[in-house]
């Protein structure tokens, strides 16, 4: 006998991801999940946001690593509110790590949560988390040539930060090229250059962040 | 790279819905598997047969549908494979295009006894 099926595989996750969605618009928080390489500027990024948007929202951070919580204690020598999940050889956030560290977490207290996926440009494409946007980040060490290498995840792109554009001049990144290859197939992803170590770029970045909360702010509004 | 979790929760949704119909034995699951998820069907079928040992899916044979990337090309509308080499539109040559197919990740049936 024949049974007819069509669910996604990762139909668990998925419902567990809208449980969070849920949860997180009824909190009002606007959630981002930040995906990119190991060590393309995530945490650093973060920083730089905490300082810029400090006095407009108040923020948090949920910082998943495959191990230690170095990250967890940079950001909470900064003043950030950060819980770390250790997924322990696993190479992606999925949606039910995310919720109980949203059962952790001070819900009423936060505005914007930063979800920092594991360093992957790969596997966190395929874990909905419940967030309400995702953003790409690659720094320009990793080459221009990566939007046609790992297409899931700059197709899911909301925005594509490019940092560290202080290495400019002495990586062969061509901006002109990434650009063109990237917005190919992805035309709706905002676009921004950033060196999240000098600070370059980040008052467009910030502005992008608090549009978007007031956009969430008012649509919640309206329901 | 993540095929175990996958696995888990493919067994987990076929074992459901084999129960719901009050199967005894799974024998075939279908599954439609796009290009673009990065999800290797061998690794796959390896981790089944490890994972269903002493369920309703033990021996059961998975048989994959692959969906290679597929595309619609903005300027002339041609729908196209995207190859790992070429993006551009084989017909007009553009690159301006939007990706249509090749993240499906889903269990089209299963056969049961």
């Amino acid at each position: 006998m024949e049974i007819k099926v069509l669910k996604d595989i990762l139909s668990a996750n998925n419902q567990i991801a809208a449980q969070n969605r849920q949860l997180l618009a009824s909190k009002r928080i606007m959630a981002i999940n930040l995906m990119s390489s190991p060590g393309s500027g995530k945490t650093t990024l973060i920083l730089r946001t905490f300082e810029k948007l400090k006095d407009k929202a108040r923020m948090a951070v949920i910082e998943g690593d495959v191990s230690s919580s170095i990250d967890a204690e940079k950001l909470g020598r900064a003043g950030v509110t950060a819980i770390q999940i250790n997924t322990g050889g696993g190479c992606h956030l999925d949606a039910s790590m995310v919720n109980s560290a949203l059962l952790n977490l001070p819900l009423d207290d936060i505005d914007i949560l930063f979800i920092e996926n594991v360093g992957n440009l790969i596997c966190p494409g395929g874990f909905d988390l419940g967030e309400y946007l995702k953003v790409v980040i690659l720094s320009t060490p990793e080459g221009d040539d990566k939007p046609h290498k790992y297409p899931l995840l700059f197709t899911q792109a909301n925005a594509l930060v490019i940092n560290k554009t202080d290495l400019l001049p002495h990586v062969s990144f061509d901006l002109a090229a990434f650009t063109r290859t990237f917005q190919s197939f992805n035309q709706r992803a905002a676009l921004f250059t950033v060196s999240a170590f000098t600070g370059e770029g980040i008052e467009e970045w910030g502005k992008w962040v608090m549009d978007n909360l007031r956009k969430l702010r008012t649509a919640n509004k309206s329901k | 790279m993540h095929e175990m979790s996958v696995t888990m929760s493919l067994l987990d949704l076929v074992l459901k819905e084999a129960a719901k119909a009050g199967a005894s034995k799974i024998k075939t699951v279908n599954i439609v598997l796009g290009a673009m998820t990065g999800i290797i069907d061998r690794y796959v079928q390896a981790n089944f047969e490890l994972l269903s040992q002493n369920t309703l899916a033990e021996g059961a044979s998975l048989s994959f549908r692959n969906v290679l990337q597929q595309a619609r090309c903005r300027h002339c509308a041609h729908t196209f494979q995207i190859s790992d080499f070429e993006w551009n539109c084989p017909r007009c040559q553009s690159s301006e295009i939007e990706i249509t197919g090749g993240n499906e990740l889903y269990v089209e049936s299963i056969e049961v006894e």
